[in-house]
């Protein structure tokens, strides 16, 4: 019985690990639904990408407030997990603050934990406040009403546990240290625990033992729990804001790719000696569909774009249709592809792997070609996203279907279109008339 | 018009044996549109004040098919592109310059892979070079003083990141810049983009247009400077809309300079 908790810490993360993974590959499983993206095209510059805007935070600054706060928060993830390394080895081994011997280094080592602890605490709260209590007009927004806006402060209300979790077991172990309670070491440096401590001054060994196993307990859980929360939630960004800034654009955001599947035709409309009523070879693929209405349309970096969204909304802000009132929001497009991607994901659970067609897509039955054609492909979405996603790129393949697919422009695009097919304008003026200009007065 | 515009365009430069310096894309808007032919000729008394050996196509030139291709229709704006760029590489152009941000962004970076490969600038960063190399002087002259505050077209500016060439060229006017709140990286759109010059907005609260014509007369301006002929449309109409048209005037960078040289 000796070894009990060892087996059900081993047990649990386990558990914890093996769920986790599993949702991983469903994720995996999901973006992979979408069309092969260039992937390889300038590692270095992708590399760079990353360091900058997924490490270095450059984008999240942007906005000072939230800037620093999230770096509050960032950094103590970053940090706070060498503490969960130690918390690992102690509970498979059932040792006791197994990194003790470092000395100086582990007094530093957790005094610093211990003051990211609070600064996160603090973080978290200046973000509840302003979800919840400025309620800042991006987090209230039509996208963000029932779940979006529960999962916000849910996630909130977990790391603020968490952190309290861990200061109350320092606290509790500072306690036992003095009393030079058995297993106890006398490790660490405890700057903020130690006042909590004082609040616990009255209870007895037995007690504080509790208390500190409890906090060990639930910490540790509580870790493995919202590991596995990651995947039902907003907040992959975690994880996958690294892969998600390194297959990020590396081209200038104005250019737009070219469709391969449409330059095939053109050369062939352009061709002289191509027969245009020639039948297509026997083995020739199917031609492609031009344009996307639904995911697997998408390529795979838009689809991990999705996952990764957290619901900032800061694309959402920028947007001069959002801003004037139009129902266009980038955040509501990452969104909807994320919850159809979702959709296809159970389908293909429930029918072993493969689609069946359920009559929805992304178009429409998600997102209206009235967003759609509220954009000004002006890439203020692209520029304000801190980890790298690319609403637009979304919006033009769908408008593309819309037009190519679907011949369903507005009214007035066919007529622009119409014009420049005519001659060579979006209006309708003659093209033997464009250098007429030269001659006129001024 | 003081003198008359030499507006030679690439075939009599060929007929003449000629292999012009640079070509001037005008776009359609800058052939058309009675604002933007205002700011293409105030560009060319510029071209032609520096003696710069340019060209255009004239009545060779057709749409770059942006405004197709921003509207989904990609066939078109392939269909458009390809025929251009026949006609740019029978003529071995090399250089391009234009003074729409849509035809720069769309021949500078969608037209290589369909095979046009040419060196492209936009008019202001022409325009800055020539300033750097001592081709053209500047002095403020005519708007000494005045409060300017310039509006990044998105296809310049964000899409392509020239943000200074527009601003050293100004700031060489002896004027105060002022910038607004949302500028450069967070200039806000002036609402012509993806299409949606050519049609109504969607049902909202209010026009784009409206929304940064409201950001630039914050700043308190005599001009708002511009550099896109759908900037200029979109900010003309805005500052009529906010009946201001007597007090502040939208004018395109190219326009300033020559005004300022009294061309």
């Amino acid at each position: 019985m000796q070894y009990l908790p060892n087996i059900i810490f081993l047990l649990a993360l386990l558990a914890g690990i093996g769920f986790f993974a599993r949702n991983i590959n469903k994720l995996r499983r999901n973006i992979n639904l979408g069309r092969p993206a260039d992937l390889v095209h300038a590692p270095a510059q992708r590399l760079q990408n990353m360091l900058k805007i997924a490490f270095g935070q450059s984008k999240m600054v942007i906005r000072p407030v939230a800037g620093l706060m999230h770096l509050i928060v960032y950094i103590g993830f970053i940090i706070i997990n060498i503490e969960v390394l130690e918390i690992i080895i102690d509970g498979l081994f059932g040792t006791h603050r197994i990194f003790a011997p470092l000395g100086a280094v582990y007094d530093v080592l957790i005094a610093s934990f211990e003051i990211l602890a609070l600064l996160v605490i603090v973080a978290v709260v200046v973000f509840w406040l302003r979800r919840n209590v400025a309620k800042l007009s991006r987090f209230k927004k039509r996208e963000m009403q029932g779940w979006p806006s529960k999962d916000g402060n849910l996630i909130l209300y977990i790391e603020f546990v968490l952190m309290v979790l861990f200061l109350t077991m320092n606290a509790a172990d500072l306690q036992l240290q003095q009393m030079g309670a058995d297993h106890y070491t006398q490790a660490g440096s405890f700057p903020v625990s130690q006042y909590l401590g004082e609040l616990m001054s009255g209870l007895s060994e037995s007690s504080l033992i509790l208390l500190e196993r409890t906090a060990w307990w639930l910490h540790i859980l509580g870790i493995l729990a919202f590991l596995n929360y990651l995947y039902y939630s907003k907040h992959l960004h975690i994880l996958l804001a690294f892969p998600n800034t390194y297959y990020g654009r590396v081209t200038p955001q104005g250019k737009f790719p070219n469709l391969d599947a449409v330059t095939k035709e053109v050369k062939l409309m352009m061709d002289p000696s191509a027969d245009p009523f020639a039948a297509p070879a026997e083995d020739a693929e199917p031609p492609a569909k031009f344009g996307a209405s639904d995911v697997m349309d998408l390529n795979r970096v838009q689809l991990l774009n999705a996952y990764t969204c957290t619901e900032c909304g800061r694309c959402t802000d920028e947007c001069p249709a959002n801003q004037t009132g139009k129902k266009l929001s980038p955040r509501k497009i990452m969104m909807d592809t994320r919850d159809r991607m979702e959709e296809v994901g159970k389908i293909l659970d429930v029918n072993k792997g493969k689609f069946v067609d359920d009559g929805k897509q992304l178009l429409n039955d998600y997102i209206t070609a009235e967003e759609l054609w509220a954009c000004t492909s002006c890439n203020a979405c692209v520029q304000a996203c801190p980890v790298s996603i690319d609403p637009l790129s979304i919006i033009m393949d769908l408008r593309q279907y819309l037009v190519m697919e679907k011949s369903a422009a507005p009214s007035e695009l066919n007529n622009m279109m119409g014009n420049i097919e005519n001659n060579g304008a979006p209006w309708p003026f003659n093209q033997m008339d464009r250098l007429n200009w030269a001659k006129e007065s001024k | 018009m003081s003198k008359e515009l030499k507006v030679p365009t690439m075939a009599e430069a060929v007929a003449a044996g000629k292999k012009p310096e640079v070509l001037f894309w005008v776009g359609c808007a800058g052939s058309f549109d009675d604002r933007a032919k205002k700011i293409t000729k105030a560009f060319v008394q510029i071209l032609n004040q520096a003696e710069i050996d340019f060209a255009v196509l004239g009545t060779e030139e057709s749409c770059t098919g942006d405004p197709a291709k921003r509207a989904g229709n990609e066939f078109l704006f392939q269909m458009q592109a390809v025929t251009n760029i026949e006609v740019l590489n029978g003529y071995g152009v090399k250089k391009i310059v234009t003074a729409c941000p849509h035809c720069f962004n769309t021949l500078k970076n969608e037209y290589p892979g369909l095979g046009g490969d040419y060196d492209v600038v936009h008019h202001t960063q022409f325009l800055n070079d020539l300033l750097k190399e001592g081709r053209i002087s500047l002095q403020g002259g005519k708007f000494k003083g005045k409060r300017i505050t310039y509006h990044d077209p998105c296809y310049l500016g964000r899409a392509n990141q020239v943000y200074e060439a527009p601003r050293e060229l100004i700031e060489k006017l002896d004027i105060a810049l002022v910038e607004m709140k949302n500028c450069k990286q967070r200039g806000m759109c002036c609402g012509a983009g993806g299409g949606q010059m050519f049609k109504e907005p969607e049902k909202g609260d209010k026009d784009v247009n409206i929304e940064r014509t409201e950001q630039a007369l914050e700043t308190r301006p005599d001009i708002i400077a511009a550099a896109c002929p759908f900037c200029n449309t979109m900010m003309t109409d805005g500052v009529k809309n906010k009946e201001k048209e007597d007090d502040v005037a939208v004018l395109d960078v190219a326009e300033l300079i020559a005004q300022a040289a009294d061309l």
